[in-house]
């Protein structure tokens, strides 16, 4: 309210407006959030342009050649350039097969996130707008899931729906099971946020006068209340994504999540643990380094968000 | 208070027929147990007889009700995978998993609070200081890469600790076994136990730390120092005191979480637990141990709930005042 009269006169055009922005001004002044921005950057564009950037295929079994199984990295005896973070038992290289595997979390992090953000949107939005017996039901059902740990709830879904698909199916489909079994791990705190701020916004003139109009419940939803209450998704939204990469791991780890053919962080991990007792340190610490940097960056980025956009979220 | 206790309880029935609906969901409609428990080679008649025999044929409800009376009763069906009763699988795992999440969070508990206190009250030192920085990364370590890095040094490089499993393990009754009793029993719960506990650990120090710096600064510190108390009365007697609400509600709340932990916990050491039992279910779609399991930990967390707000009651004296007018306005 009062920083949109306080805005400075010269913000006209996009890139002035990005330029001035309180948003820009408080990430220079956060050493954190700059380091933090600089390592996911860098490990977005190395998992996302894996195919092109990898200096190996590790899909491509013909490439692979057991005379260069279990080369340890780079600085020990024995290792060589072109193998920098070592190989695996079957000679695949390492850096590349963390690329590819990032590149598979990250997938599936974002479409997670992206499949709560959608249905924890939509039902706060119906929660609160309409109110009454809705409203309790579906709350109530946000209280108990939240009163589970997600990761539990992730766990207990993928089984389920594990059991209920038929073996080929399932493998197949395993990637979009997953995506659905964290999304839906993580509506409620969507939801209760979303359904908060609906409440506050449902009383407000602008959204009478859309109903007075004769706009229907579904048009003054989406189009007047949705903008207004948005917001916080974004600091939510981000929190999240690091807590369901961070979730496909633990699954992926579990041997319930990803199957080896298509490797995710947390498959590498589980893999490279067989090897943990033969010395063979490399192929499980590695992709872990890269999975902790990454879910790092991501939330401490959250929290910088957090404290930036709007201080009293906790 | 009895009337509060038994309102809490009744609140508690609902949600377990939910979850035993749900249970009983999976159970009929998710999978075929007919034919997997009839394998390949059956007659049509082979088949009608299981049907009836498992009572398949009755309506939905009848056969809702007639499960929930079994669980009830400890009865959740046999598992698919072992062909043993689930009651009796999910009793053999128990102990080890009640074992190793009392360790960790007697650990998280007796390391948290002191470690909190201390980096509350000299939260300049540089011990304080690295111990933060040391908490961070406790926080932001995924359970099972802790798990792993602990195996790699001190078993694999130190050879000190066992990597895997109970150890010897005594019986004590019918069903209880116990790893306490030995010393290389209690040397097996030592990494499984630091795995599962540090979360916590870093959780509690972090919430005893900033409630202890909320708390020195109120009013009724200083005029206790005025008293010329000593530091240890100020510090333990009254301060510590104090920011027991909210720590207690998180170490409430966060025995759910070592319940889920547990369960990546027991996959890293290869602990026989209920945890590892769920794991291997979910792997081959077992659903009768999916349902019990499902069942038991809604219990668990009910419990958990229930007992959160009793220990809040005993704790904190305004709730009891509020209460009382509270119900004596009305």
């Amino acid at each position: 309210m009062s920083e949109q009269t306080i805005q400075s006169p010269r913000s006209e055009g996009r890139l002035a407006r990005i330029r001035d922005s309180d948003l820009l001004y408080s990430f220079r002044r956060a050493p954190i959030a700059i380091v933090s921005a600089v390592v996911a950057l860098v490990l977005i564009i190395a998992s996302a342009g894996a195919p092109w950037l990898a200096p190996h295929n590790p899909m491509d079994l013909a490439s692979l050649s057991l005379l260069d199984s279990m080369k340890p990295p780079v600085p020990l005896p024995d290792s060589d350039w072109s193998n920098p973070f070592g190989t695996d038992n079957q000679g695949r290289d390492v850096l590349s097969a963390i690329m590819y595997g990032a590149r598979i979390s990250l997938i599936v992090g974002f479409l997670a996130v992206g499949f709560a953000v959608v249905v924890g949107v939509a039902v706060g939005l119906a929660a609160g707008y309409v109110g009454g017996f809705v409203d309790s039901l579906l709350m109530r059902i946000a209280d108990i899931q939240l009163t589970f740990p997600a990761i539990l709830t992730a766990l207990l879904v993928d089984g389920v729906i594990g059991a209920a698909l038929p073996g080929t199916l399932h493998t197949s489909l395993q990637l979009y099971v997953l995506i659905f079994a964290i999304g839906i791990s993580l509506w409620p705190g969507f939801a209760r946020t979303i359904r908060g701020s609906t409440l506050v916004e449902r009383n407000k003139d602008y959204v009478m006068a859309a109903r007075v109009i004769g706009l229907s419940p579904a048009r003054v939803m989406l189009t007047h209340v949705l903008p207004n209450v948005i917001g916080p998704v974004l600091v939510i939204g981000t929190l999240a994504l690091g807590n369901a990469i961070l979730a496909e791991a633990t699954l992926s780890f579990l041997g319930v999540g990803l199957p080896p053919t298509e490797p995710s962080l947390g498959t590498l991990i589980r893999i490279g643990n067989d090897f943990l007792f033969s010395g063979e340190w490399w192929v499980t610490i590695y992709p872990g380094v890269v999975l902790v940097l990454m879910v790092l960056s991501i939330n401490l980025l959250g929290d910088w968000l957090r404290d930036a956009l709007n201080p009293r979220l906790r | 208070m009895l009337a509060f206790i038994i309102s809490r309880i009744l609140q508690a029935i609902p949600v377990m027929l939910v979850v035993g609906f749900l249970a009983y969901a999976l159970f009929a409609f998710v999978g075929d147990p007919v034919s997997i428990m009839l394998g390949q080679d059956h007659t049509e008649a082979q088949r009608q007889a299981l049907i009836h025999q498992l009572g398949l044929d009755q309506p939905f409800f009848i056969q809702y009700a007639k499960f929930m009376l079994a669980a009830l009763h400890g009865n959740f069906g046999i598992s698919f995978r072992l062909a043993q009763p689930v009651a009796s699988l999910i009793a053999e795992r128990l102990p080890a998993t009640l074992e190793l999440a009392f360790t960790a969070s007697v650990l998280a508990t007796l390391m948290g609070i002191p470690l909190g206190v201390y980096t509350g009250i000299y939260r300049n030192s540089p011990l304080a200081r690295l111990l933060m920085v040391v908490s961070l990364i406790g926080v932001s370590l995924p359970v099972f890469l802790l798990g792993i890095l602990l195996i790699l040094i001190f078993s694999v490089a130190l050879g000190w600790l066992p990597s895997f499993g109970r150890g010897p393990v005594t019986h004590i009754g019918t069903w209880w076994t116990t790893g306490f009793t030995s010393w290389a029993g209690i040397k097996a719960l030592i990494l499984p136990g630091v795995t599962l506990g540090l979360f916590q650990m870093t959780l509690i120090m972090r919430l005893v730390r900033a409630e202890m710096l909320e708390v020195l600064r109120t009013d009724y510190i200083k005029f206790a120092r005025a008293r010329g108390l000593s530091n240890r009365t100020i510090n333990f007697g009254h301060a510590l005191k104090n920011t027991l609400v909210p720590v207690i509600t998180i170490i409430g709340l966060q025995l759910g979480g070592i319940i889920a932990f547990a369960l990546v916990t027991e996959t890293v050491f290869q602990w026989p637990g209920m945890g590892l039992l769920l794991v291997q279910s979910v792997a081959v779609a077992d659903i009768p141990v999916m349902g019990a399991y499902l069942m038991l930990i809604a219990l668990v967390f009910v419990a958990i709930n229930l007992i959160v707000d009793l220990l809040y009651y005993a704790v904190d004296p305004r709730l009891r005042i509020d209460r009382r007018t509270a119900t004596g306005a009305r």
